[in-house]
């Protein structure tokens, strides 16, 4: 075979993976080819629920942990991997974060369009403020929403979601991260009803303090409750009966709590620890604390109870830019000091407790947080336990999550040495079987001259004669890229880009024979042109671009 | 004269409340556990202020298991006694304020509505409030904690004891009955403030808050009734019978009505709190205390019929329309005509001075020595209804006591100690001698960060390549930094924002 007809069956998949890139990287399942059996030979393995195995073997086969062992046997069928100087955990959960769900949708109200949007006022409990119970997370899921891969590519391969926003958020429901349709995400929902205790309204709108809050969610929590023991009664003799009015919110909460949903509690400072503490036992409720920060106080009280609690990892700190002069109370000193020995209290009384991002948006910054909590005295074996057995416990899903163990769904994180070490990388992810590498991000080193935002026309020659795709960017001040490629044929997405001066490259990967591969597009720009060659496989080929001004785009008879 | 004396006194008061100086929510100088037993006490050789029998000079005061043992001259102690020696000093019942919005985490109004009688102090009761502390510097050992005035009936009310140090859940006076706010007149009615993008909320006059607590009783009692209705089908057997669905706003109301929790209405002016009265008698309730009541005296002998006590401001006037009519002499003369009359605070910093403003009743009205300082002791106490436990020093009583290095009353009185049920909660001179160490490791805990902050800078500037991009990985856009702060639970305190003017709300 001539390099020429290399060249031309790579061009082939260069340019089915241009068109149907979107479908490579997110769709690329059920079209077959894709290997569904693998073998991690020669690791490390942690499975958390026994003790670490050196030399050892993962097999996962269709989605599920099917052998763990040193002396298991390899299908024949299984791609191999060298599990040589890697160390292989339990995909990692967040506790309790809204990756993957969807932001609401607020419509404007008719004919209203351009005024600020203020939320209706309400006037009591009655107007159920600030309250959408029925909003379940497992019907909202965004597999689009970029913090999916992010979390992945962190390591966080299943997370606790819950829809956002006001005292009853929606329900929370457990996500793996990967998938190629919404209902590929969701392992198990209901798991938790959320709830706020943060009054929204002020002197405007009911409930408008913290204890107007409390007020009001001990209200729903009766209201609920009268609404299962009265149409229980109603529904055994209606006649003559006025009917108990319906309530969406009382349903959807009495269903949810039907299924066993544990109720999240904000409590963060002893004083509101004590407080949820108290309110779940007067509320009955199968309960489980959040926040929890200022845990290395009240510890033996939380673990008397024998709640659960979710730790936020987002550590308290001085605000930034904040005033110089002013000085915190010695009382903030100390939290601030002694937060992250919160987990390491916890683990001391005997409290389960899990880990969760909270208040961090960079997943490069979980870990470190843990780490925070390790050394201020908890043992790495209790973090990777908060952070993969405990909260699968938690929510009533350690059957399938949180663990390296034989029938266990296939979630691995595959690391080149300690998770909590700093030198640590995340080198392969396993999403229900599914094999995500990590790959390095390539970062600009100068910021962009230009912007490169905008519709650009492609063209490269090919073996086959002309082509041609549009890369549709979008880019960021720092020069982060994204966006997508498409022709004819279909549409990819950019998974890596960034503009750096006058050069730029992004990147979007592509299935070639039931594996994938990058096809990087590197050049340089100027205005309203660019040029610069597409790898992939180890090949280059040319390409050149133009960004149609719109006035262009009109007279070329107009996009939009 | 006086008003050097005056000077001095807030500058004393001031000392005393130097903690604030340090801004630090430190405690455990004094606090103890709850659960084991207080020491036996022994006060020796003080002036003790009874409040109820009269001054003993030179008198002992023995304390046991939290409560006052003996009162007398030269008594005998255990050998395990602490003895405190008080030779020189006065010792007074602790200080009640009958009308407190300290220890609340987050606003004292739940303002958004006219009825806010579903919300409750005691489930925010903030033990972390340095001004419980303060307080506690000024002889006060229990406070009335009440809701602010933005509503026509507000919340629910608490009285709590300061013991400083303990959880929120060990603060709530033991067997205290729990009492309501209501509020008339300007604050309800809101005449004088409008909250941005709000509606207007009803009442807007004197005469809509009438209505509005009228008909909020005629709902509590056509609710009341459903229950009692109910209660007599199941009584009578019937199995498919439905409850009533319960109601957090109406259910204290029924508790007022039943006489099961108290009633302390916020007003000024003598025809709203003529209606009040008349209101209150038409539907059956009573009204335990009129609070700022400062056109009381004109008044006087409808309030004293009513059996309705009056706890007011020693001298706090003109301050708004309403409070135009004030006088000094008010609380004086509203005793003269048989009014059980209460001096308070309203103010977390005013409380640490009970003492003094009780004392102006000597100067306007001409009330005695123990009418004064029955004021701030057993006057609130049996306005509260628990003047069987705290209020003067009798045997038996809680030993809550303020020791002073002068006559309470006089300007120049320094608290030197605080006990509530037998325990030192605060002592003048152990605080003083806390405070460098205090000092000490704030200034280590700030450079502490302040040197862990640098080190983070440092690392940054080593490596900005990596920082700057690392900051901005795609898909960690804007609107989600925002998202994660929203969920961060309840963090900071809300401080009592929006509603100046009114959380104090005289």
């Amino acid at each position: 075979m001539g390099r020429r007809s290399v060249q031309l069956r790579l061009w082939a998949f260069v340019l089915l993976g241009v068109c149907t890139g979107f479908l490579a990287t997110r769709t690329a399942w059920g079209q077959g080819g894709e290997p569904r059996t693998f073998a991690i030979r020669g690791a490390k393995v942690v499975p958390v629920s026994s003790a670490p195995l050196e030399n050892a073997t993962v097999v996962v086969s269709h989605g599920i942990i099917t052998a763990v062992g040193t002396n298991v046997p390899i299908p024949a069928d299984a791609w191999v991997i060298d599990g040589k100087g890697l160390t292989v955990y339990p995909g990692l959960i967040d506790g309790f974060t809204d990756v993957g769900v969807a932001a609401a949708s607020s419509p404007a109200p008719a004919g209203d369009a351009g005024a600020r949007q203020q939320p209706a006022i309400s006037r009591g409990p009655e107007d159920r403020p600030a309250t959408t119970p029925w909003r379940s997370a497992a019907d909202e899921v965004n597999p689009g929403d970029p913090r999916v891969e992010t979390w992945r590519l962190a390591g966080f391969t299943t997370v606790i979601a819950a829809p956002k926003g006001g005292m009853f958020p929606g329900q929370a429901a457990v996500l793996d991260l990967g998938g190629e349709r919404a209902g590929d995400l969701v392992v198990k929902a209901p798991v938790a009803v959320p709830v706020s205790l943060q009054a929204p309204g002020g002197f405007r709108s009911f409930p408008g303090s913290v204890m107007g809050g409390i007020a009001y969610v001990r209200q729903v929590w009766l209201d609920t409750n009268w609404d299962i023991q009265a149409n229980a009664v109603y529904e055994k003799n209606r006649r003559g009966v006025e009917r108990p009015k319906y309530d969406r919110s009382d349903a959807a909460l009495a269903t949810a709590l039907g299924k066993h949903a544990v109720v999240l509690l904000p409590a963060n400072t002893s004083l509101q620890i004590r407080r949820a503490l108290r309110l779940a036992e007067e509320w009955k409720l199968n309960a489980v604390l959040y926040g929890a920060q200022m845990g290395y106080e009240v510890a033996p009280e939380i673990a008397a109870k024998k709640m659960p609690v979710l730790v936020d990892l987002k550590w308290p700190e001085a605000e930034k830019d904040s005033d110089p002069e002013a000085t915190p109370s010695l009382r903030t000193l100390r939290f601030r000091d002694r937060a992250p020995s919160s987990p390491a209290a916890l683990s001391k009384a005997g409290v389960k407790f899990a880990f969760y991002s909270g208040g961090i948006t960079a997943p490069k910054d979980l870990l470190p947080a843990v780490k925070k909590s390790i050394d201020a005295g908890l043992s790495p074996e209790a973090a990777l336990r908060a952070l993969t057995l405990s909260p699968a416990e938690i929510f009533g899903v350690a059957d399938t999550l949180g663990s390296i163990e034989n029938g266990k769904i296939a979630n691995l994180v595959l690391a080149d040495g300690d998770l909590f070490d700093k030198k640590t990388k995340v080198k392969i992810v396993f999403v229900d079987g599914r094999k995500y590498e990590v790959r390095e991000v390539l970062r600009p080193t100068e910021p962009p001259k230009g912007d490169l935002t905008g519709k650009w026309k492609l063209s490269f020659a090919t073996p086959q004669g002309q082509e041609e795709a549009t890369a549709d960017l979008s880019m960021q001040s720092d020069g982060t890229l994204t966006g997508s490629v498409a022709s004819d044929r279909g549409t990819g997405s950019v998974f890596s880009g960034w503009v750096s001066g006058e050069k730029f490259s992004f990147t979007i990967n592509i299935a070639i024979e039931g594996s994938s591969g990058d096809v990087v597009f590197t050049g340089t720009f100027e205005g309203t042109s660019m040029k610069g060659s597409i790898q992939a496989m180890g090949y280059t080929f040319e390409f050149s671009g133009t960004k149609p001004t719109r006035m262009a785009a009109v007279q070329a008879g107009g996009v939009e | 004269m006086k008003l050097r004396a005056t000077i001095l006194c807030f500058a004393a008061a001031f000392l005393l409340t130097a903690p604030g100086v340090l801004n630090a929510n430190e405690k455990g100088t004094s606090g103890a556990a709850m659960d084991a037993s207080a020491p036996v006490i022994l006060i020796r050789n003080a002036t003790i202020l009874t409040v109820s029998h009269g001054t003993i000079d030179k008198g002992d005061i023995l304390i046991k298991d939290g409560k006052i043992a003996a009162v007398g001259d030269t008594l005998k102690a255990p050998a395990d006694a602490v003895v405190i020696d008080a030779t020189g000093q006065f010792v007074s019942p602790g200080i009640i304020d009958c009308h407190s919005h300290i220890a609340v985490d987050g606003s004292v109004n739940e303002g958004s509505v006219s009825v806010s009688s579903m919300v409750n102090i005691a489930d925010v009761l903030n033990s972390d409030d340095i001004a419980i502390y303060r307080d506690l510097a000024g002889g006060v050992t229990t406070a009335n904690v009440l809701h602010g005035s933005a509503n026509s009936i507000g919340g629910q009310t608490v009285v709590i004891k300061l013991r400083w140090g303990q959880p929120a859940a060990n603060l709530p006076f033991e067997g205290a009955l729990p009492g309501i706010k209501f509020a008339l007149g300007e604050n309800p009615k809101r005449s004088n403030f409008r909250v941005n993008g709000a509606p207007e909320r009803y009442p807007a006059t004197r005469m809509g808050v009438e209505e509005t607590i009228r008909g909020a009783f005629t709902e509590a009692r056509d609710y009341k009734k459903s229950w009692d209705d109910y209660d007599k089908r199941v009584a009578a057997g019937e199995k498919n019978a439905i409850p009533p669905r319960r109601n957090l706003k109406l259910d204290p109301l029924v508790e007022v009505l039943e006489g099961k929790r108290y009633v302390h209405a916020h007003c000024y002016r003598e025809d709203e709190i003529l209606m009040l009265l008349r209101v209150a008698k038409e539907f059956g309730f009573h009204v335990q205390t009129l609070q700022h009541v400062l056109e009381g005296y004109k008044v006087a002998d409808e309030i004293a019929a009513a059996g309705t006590g009056a706890s007011t401001f020693s001298d706090w006037w003109a301050y708004k329309v309403e409070a135009y009519d004030a006088i000094p002499y008010n609380a004086a003369l509203m005793t003269r005509r048989g009014v059980l009359v209460s001096i308070n605070s309203d103010d977390a910093a005013e409380a640490t001075h009970l003492n003094q403003e009780a004392a102006k009743s000597i100067r306007y009205g001409g009330l005695t020595h123990d009418e004064a300082l029955k004021m701030v002791t057993l006057n609130p106490a049996i306005q509260l209804g628990i003047e069987k436990r705290v209020g003067s020093i009798d045997i038996g009583k809680d030993a809550d006591l303020a020791i002073y290095n002068h006559d309470p009353l006089s300007a120049y009185a320094i608290v030197q100690k605080t006990l509530i049920d037998g325990r030192v909660y605060f002592d003048r001179e152990k605080e003083l001698a806390a405070r460098p160490a205090l000092e000490k490791e704030k200034k280590d805990l700030l450079q502490k960060a302040k040197k862990k902050q640098d080190e983070e800078k440092k690392a940054a500037e080593k490596k900005p390549e990596e920082k700057k991009t690392e900051e901005k990985k795609p898909g960690e856009k804007k609107p989600e930094d925002k998202k994660s702060e929203e969920k961060k639970p309840e963090e900071k305190p809300i401080p009592p924002q929006g509603d100046a003017g009114l959380g104090g709300a005289r």
